[in-house]
């Protein structure tokens, strides 16, 4: 982590002077338990993407092709920037494609 | 100074905050403040002040509208007692550390239970962790010139501190007293409103409020530390000042007969009234007592209390509040006894509480106190096994 500012030079109260300088707070360092998807087994319904409290799942315009041989034309994949580990997607996801496991760091 | 008016005490900090200009109030009525906002929604009402009166459902959300008052920028003003204070006391820490210039008046009243809408200090002391700087005024034009000046501290960039003015429940609230009253002009002239610091304006968002991890969280509650002990300076200028303007002097401590004195009451608020001609009748018949007025309690004027006990043989701490099971008993004998002891001040000080719940501090509570403390002229504080005592109450 980058070096942070002592007492006396932060501004008084508490104010934030950086609009929308939330992004900055990486909460993912709370996680213990790591949520991975399995890309063949998930079905696209983007329930873990509606349930995700951070938001912290990634809908992305990346196209996979299963060994099924089905296309899809989206891809979810975790931030782990942000993913705390709630394990709410894992335990949402119809077709259990999620799986939580143990955070190594 | 023109001709006193005669004033409650409720109403002159009325009159006070009027004469401040506020812009907003927010207040739930309790006794025995609520005659202060009463009298402040009726001066609203026929136009003589031009604020936003806002009517809340709690004292918790009295506090809470003018700390989002203030953070937009206002001149705010809130008043309560006892429960009420109780109330806010989760707020009142938000509006020390969020640093926002908050002036608040306190008529203080006995915590329940029992149920008990008199005197004491027991909620004035109960708030005096939250960050505030605390005054207290012995008597209705105290209470109306220490209002005033609140605005003055609270408001100054160097403090940026919310600011609480205690008077004694019905003792000062309720009892009409003349008063020389401060005029809007004269008031703004020595305390004009000052927004030197962050405020929520779309047009340079900040954030307030906001989550504090274990990563900033201790840096922000050292940096409300130091400036509740930088404060001192604002507020001894902003008295002194206060003098120049109004020809009314008031300073954090006063001391009486403390140059020869061997015993010395230490005490706050309407009780030093009549502790004072005590003091003087004891001299006459040959005690030498002298008596201290503690005037501002946060942040704890050490050095000026010192200055008046360094001559005394005992030191007799008078509280109106018991923090039961503590090691002082008395909330002030605390402040006190660690002022002494830091200063290697070694003589018997001791700890009177009186006068709780609306009781009267008489004359003979004064001689009981007195003639106590004298038996321990000449020991040191070892010597010492019980440091307190409840003075007038039945056994
Ligand atoms: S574990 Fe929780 S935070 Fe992480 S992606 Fe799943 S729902 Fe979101
Ligand atoms: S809930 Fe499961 S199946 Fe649905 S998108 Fe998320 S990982 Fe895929």
């Amino acid at each position: 982590m980058a070096s942070l500012s002592g007492w006396r030079t932060l501004p008084p109260g508490a104010v934030i002077l950086e609009p929308g300088s939330s992004v900055k707070y990486k909460t993912a360092s709370w996680r213990t338990l790591r949520p991975v998807i399995d890309q063949e087994k998930c079905i696209r319904c983007r329930l873990c993407w509606t349930y995700c409290p951070e938001p912290a799942i990634l809908e992305l315009e990346k196209p996979y092709t299963a060994k099924s041989g089905r296309t899809y034309k989206v891809t979810y994949e975790i931030d782990y920037d942000y993913c705390k580990g709630c394990g709410l997607c894992a335990e949402e996801c119809p077709v259990k494609a999620i799986t939580m496991v143990e955070e190594v760091r | 100074m023109g001709k006193p008016i005669p004033l409650s005490g409720n109403y002159a900090v009325a009159y006070a905050v009027k004469a401040a200009d506020v812009d907003v109030i927010a207040a739930y009525p309790i006794t025995p403040q609520t005659a202060v906002v009463e009298k402040l929604s009726e001066f609203v009402a026929n136009g003589e002040l031009d604020a936003e009166f806002i009517h809340v459902e709690s004292e918790h959300s009295a506090l809470s509208a003018v700390v989002g008052a203030s953070a937009a920028g206002a001149r705010v003003f809130t008043a309560t007692s006892a429960q009420g204070l109780l109330l806010m006391y989760e707020i009142m820490h938000i509006a020390s550390t969020m640093r926002l210039p908050i002036v608040m008046t306190i008529a203080t009243r006995a915590i329940s239970a029992p149920i008990n809408i008199w005197c004491d200090h027991s909620d004035f002391m109960a708030s005096s962790d939250a960050g505030w700087i605390m005054l207290m005024g012995v008597n209705a034009q105290e209470a109306h010139d220490l209002t005033i000046a609140a605005y003055r501290i609270a408001e100054d960039p160097r403090a940026l501190l919310p600011v609480a003015v205690g008077y004694d429940g019905f003792w000062v609230s309720h009892t009409v007293e003349p008063v020389h009253v401060v005029e809007r002009e004269g008031a703004l002239r020595y305390a004009p409103k000052r927004v030197a610091r962050y405020v929520l304006d779309p047009e340079r968002p900040v954030t307030m409020g906001s989550l504090g991890s274990p990563d900033w969280y201790f840096e922000f509650r050292v940096q409300l530390q130091d400036a509740v002990e930088k404060s001192r300076e604002v507020i001894s200028e902003a008295l002194r000042e206060f003098k120049q303007h109004f020809g009314r002097e008031y300073r954090e401590v006063d001391g009486l007969y403390t140059d020869d004195a061997d015993v010395v009451l230490v005490l706050m608020g309407s009780a030093v009234g009549s502790a004072v001609p005590f003091a003087e009748e004891a001299r006459r018949a040959g005690l030498k007592v002298g008596v201290v007025n503690v005037r501002l309690f946060r942040p704890f004027p050490e050095e000026e209390v010192l200055k008046h006990l360094e001559g005394a043989k005992v030191v007799a701490v008078v509280d109106r509040a018991i923090n039961p099971g503590s090691s002082s008993v008395g909330p002030l004998y605390s402040d006190v006894a660690v002022t002494a002891f830091k200063r290697g001040l070694d003589v018997p000080i001791l700890s009177y509480v009186t006068g709780l719940g609306g009781r009267a501090v008489m004359k003979s509570h004064f001689e009981a106190m007195v003639k106590h403390a004298y038996g321990f002229v000449g020991k040191r504080m070892r010597d010492v096994k019980t440091h307190y005592s409840f003075v007038g109450v039945r056994e």
